[in-house]
């Protein structure tokens, strides 16, 4: 049976938070009360990236690309374009005014690279079919009849492939690790989805979009390092890609490519889920081991390393989702094709969630060394209500601010860490010149201070010390004194703490105050905030020359505390104030003055 | 956790399927919550006091589970869970503002129900759907792009829904 359209609707959580269902099948409905129902495919996709405009749907072949797409659009779709050969117009994406359908004629496209994200957004995730239609399971194929263990490694190797999870570790290494010890009686496979970092989404993307590339990279790393079992570790919080991964496994295992003689040899793996239960500690993966394990989710001094000492005492090659689904690609298409993208420490790419500040919010995939002015203004698109570019942070709580000096630095490893951030999982949120950066340390060692296990002092104390001075900073109490204790306490946690939350705590204090140090001393010495967000230093005022009287601010001031007859001047009550802001927005005037 | 109504409860069959089910797996604890959790919306003294017989666990290790994860709770929510997501990016565009609307609209703090039982307000870590920042759900059902003024609105539509 031939097709002669394909639609494509993204069932990422974005678009499926936003009606994407009830769109997938009103265009089933539509189709077959137009009779058509036979010759289009209507397939429900993983995540296709660009969440700012979902709910996408794309129509094939003609490469039409609507966005933000109603359910009762439906209809038109299929009566316009599926039965009329028209393009629906009006729910085409625009740039610059003009229509631009084919993703290389869109901008948010046109510098990403796609190897990680490969599936998501072309295949159903629920089928198994359309994943090795895409060459998928090959490589697992390729695995267990061609190569050796030590042939695995030796691709991996030259791939130069670093853990995606926040410290770059070379993946190589961690398998060969485990494939090294002899005498174990057992060993696991283990994939870490606990993502955990504010305002990320990589992982949960590549697991509802494409959740066999993770099964697959795991059953070959079963096979390199001779384990038989796999685990993963999600988040309860993420119930569509915990569904989607069930269906995944099941199905694998229907097809004789999970469980006993995997593809008719004597291989045999299996992969049972295990939920999180909302700790952020867990990401680090000695406590994540430990929730697997049904305890409180703490970590352990390294070494033993779990490489050699894991889940329950035996070797465990623990990966992150994002490094496993660059697996398969490797063997198949080979650790050489994959080290010539990126840069020479960093290879292949890094799938970036690009969110706050930013026209176009989304999930974006760009090759290791892209400068970061290509992700916020080619892909990007720049900043919202023309403001100005403040900084970006990477690597979420545990790292820190690229500024608008450093914005052509090519993004890797490295350079991150020469800059005072990390790579992290790859949390990209971008700020312009509303926000302020103490309250956004703040928010951070907030964090942190919530997520800290309490086991070692160092993070136990010391974020909440860093915490408090912080809020004292942001209420005008702050003083020169503060900064220094900012940078000792940072520092002593960085070298004292037992696992990466804690080590990793101060970095967005000690980042954005390297950077930003007038902005701090602005709270200190002056007593205010430039962006104006720190309420306790903002004062509402009204310009005697601009307002007109026009009533509007004392009518949205919730506590009445505007005074002022029509056409007369009006003044607010600094006593009343509760510096909500209501009155500097209403104004058309600019008469409300923010200090 | 509070011992109040401790007598209505009992382990349901299908928990009871679940647990024998889980009861000789390694690390089986977390999942067997997390069923429980699913059956009752959270966990309850007797049901704990329960699971640590069937399964040979001392209450207080479950106690201790229970408490180092945010997902589990020990009272019962409102009908109705509003969820406000302070992700990074939600925070940016002023989910602060929003949790602060909704202690207004419901009179009750974050982590707290109302006394009708209708209303709890939680914050919630990063919903993952950074495009429609700021992001709240109720049930589940998400709402996004949310202004403060849209609030009174979305608390009305589920009140008594």
């Amino acid at each position: 049976m031939a097709f002669n359209h394909y639609l494509l609707v993204c069932g990422g959580t974005g678009c499926e938070s936003a009606n994407a269902d009830k769109i997938y099948k009103n265009l089933r409905a539509s189709a077959e009360a137009h009779g058509v129902g036979e010759s289009c495919q209507i397939v429900k996709t993983g995540c296709f990236g660009f969440c700012e405009k979902g709910p996408i749907v794309k129509v094939l072949p003609e490469e039409n690309f609507y966005v933000e797409v109603k359910p009762e659009d439906a209809e038109e779709i299929i009566s316009e374009q599926i039965v009329k050969g028209r393009s629906v117009d009006r729910l085409q994406y625009k740039e610059k005014g003009k229509e631009a359908s084919g993703i290389e004629n869109i901008g948010f496209y046109q510098k990403q690279v796609r190897v990680v994200l490969r599936n998501c957004g072309f295949i159903n995730p629920e089928d198994i079919t359309e994943y090795i239609a895409r060459d998928g399971y090959a490589a697992l194929g390729k695995v267990l009849t061609e190569m050796t263990p030590h042939d695995v490694i030796e691709e991996l190797k030259k791939s130069g492939l670093r853990g995606r999870g926040g410290a770059g570790f070379p993946t190589w290494r961690k398998w060969m690790f485990t494939a090294e010890v002899k005498d174990a009686d057992q060993k696991y496979v283990v994939c870490n989805a606990d993502e955990g970092d504010p305002g990320a989404y990589m992982d949960r993307s590549i697991l509802e979009g494409d959740p066999h590339s993770v099964l697959e990279a795991m059953a070959i790393a079963g096979f390199t390092c001779g384990a038989d079992k796999g685990f993963i570790y999600i988040r309860a919080e993420y119930p569509l890609a915990i569904n989607r991964l069930k269906i995944a496994i099941e199905q694998a295992k229907e097809m004789g490519l999970l469980g006993d003689n995997i593809l008719g040899t004597d291989f045999n793996f299996d992969i049972e889920i295990r939920l999180g239960a909302g700790a952020f500690v867990c990401g680090e993966e000695t406590a994540l081991l430990a929730s697997i394990e049904g305890e409180r989710g703490m970590p352990k001094p390294r070494p033993p390393f779990p490489a050699t000492k894991g889940l329950w005492g035996k070797p465990t090659v623990i990966n992150n989702v994002e490094t496993w689904a660059n697996i398969p690609v490797i063997i198949t298409k080979g650790g050489d094709w994959f080290g010539s993208i990126g840069t020479a420490t960093s290879k292949g790419t890094k799938v970036f969630a690009l969110t706050g500040k930013i026209n176009n919010s989304g999930l974006v995939e760009v090759p290791m060394g892209t400068p970061l002015r290509d992700i916020v203004y080619n892909i990007g698109g720049g900043i919202p209500d023309g403001k100005k570019f403040k900084a970006v942070q990477t690597g979420g709580p545990s790292g820190g601010v690229i500024t608008a000096d450093n914005i052509d630095v090519p993004i890797d490893f490295e350079h991150l860490q020469e800059l005072g951030s990390i790579m992290g999982s790859g949390g990209m949120i971008v700020m312009d010149e509303d926000d302020c950066i103490v309250d956004v340390a703040k928010f951070y060692l907030e964090f942190t201070v919530e997520e800290s296990c309490g086991k070692c002092a160092p993070c136990r104390v010391g974020g909440r010390k860093l915490y408090n001075i912080l809020d004292k900073i942001t209420k005008g109490k702050g003083t020169m004194e503060d900064l220094e204790k900012i940078k000792s306490i940072g520092n002593a946690m960085k070298k004292a703490s037992l696992c990466g939350l804690g080590q990793t705590a101060p970095n967005p204090a000690l980042s954005s105050m390297h950077y930003f140090y007038d902005e701090y001393l602005a709270h200190i010495k002056d007593q205010t905030c430039p962006s104006g967000v720190c309420k306790d230093l903002v004062k509402f005022t009204i310009s005697e020359e601009k307002c007109i009287g026009c009533t509007l601010c004392a009518r949205k001031c919730p506590v009445n505390c505007i005074a002022g007859e029509r056409k007369a001047l009006h003044v607010i009550d600094q006593e009343k104030c509760i510096k909500c802001g209501e009155c500097f927005n209403a104004c058309k005037f600019g008469a409300v003055l923010r200090a | 956790m509070p011992a109040t109504a401790m007598e209505e409860f009992t382990i349901t069959d299908g928990l009871m399927e679940f647990i024998h089910q889980w009861k000789d797996k390694p690390g089986n604890l977390i999942m067997i919550l997390h069923r429980t959790q699913q059956e009752y919306g959270y966990i309850p003294r007797k049901i704990a006091m329960d699971i640590a017989k069937e399964i040979g666990v001392p209450l207080a290790k479950i106690y201790g589970v229970i408490t180092f994860y945010h997902f589990f709770k020990l009272e019962k929510p409102g009908r109705n869970m509003v969820s406000v997501c302070m992700g990074t990016a939600c925070y940016l565009k002023g989910a602060g503002d929003l949790i602060q609307e909704l202690e207004n609209l419901l009179g009750i703090g974050v982590n707290c129900t109302s006394d009708d039982g209708e209303f709890s307000i939680e914050s919630v870590r990063c919903v993952g759907c950074c495009g429609l920042a700021p992001v709240l759900t109720v049930n589940g059902e998400v709402y996004g792009k949310v202004k403060t003024e849209q609030m009174a609105e979305i608390v009305a539509k589920h009140r008594g829904a």
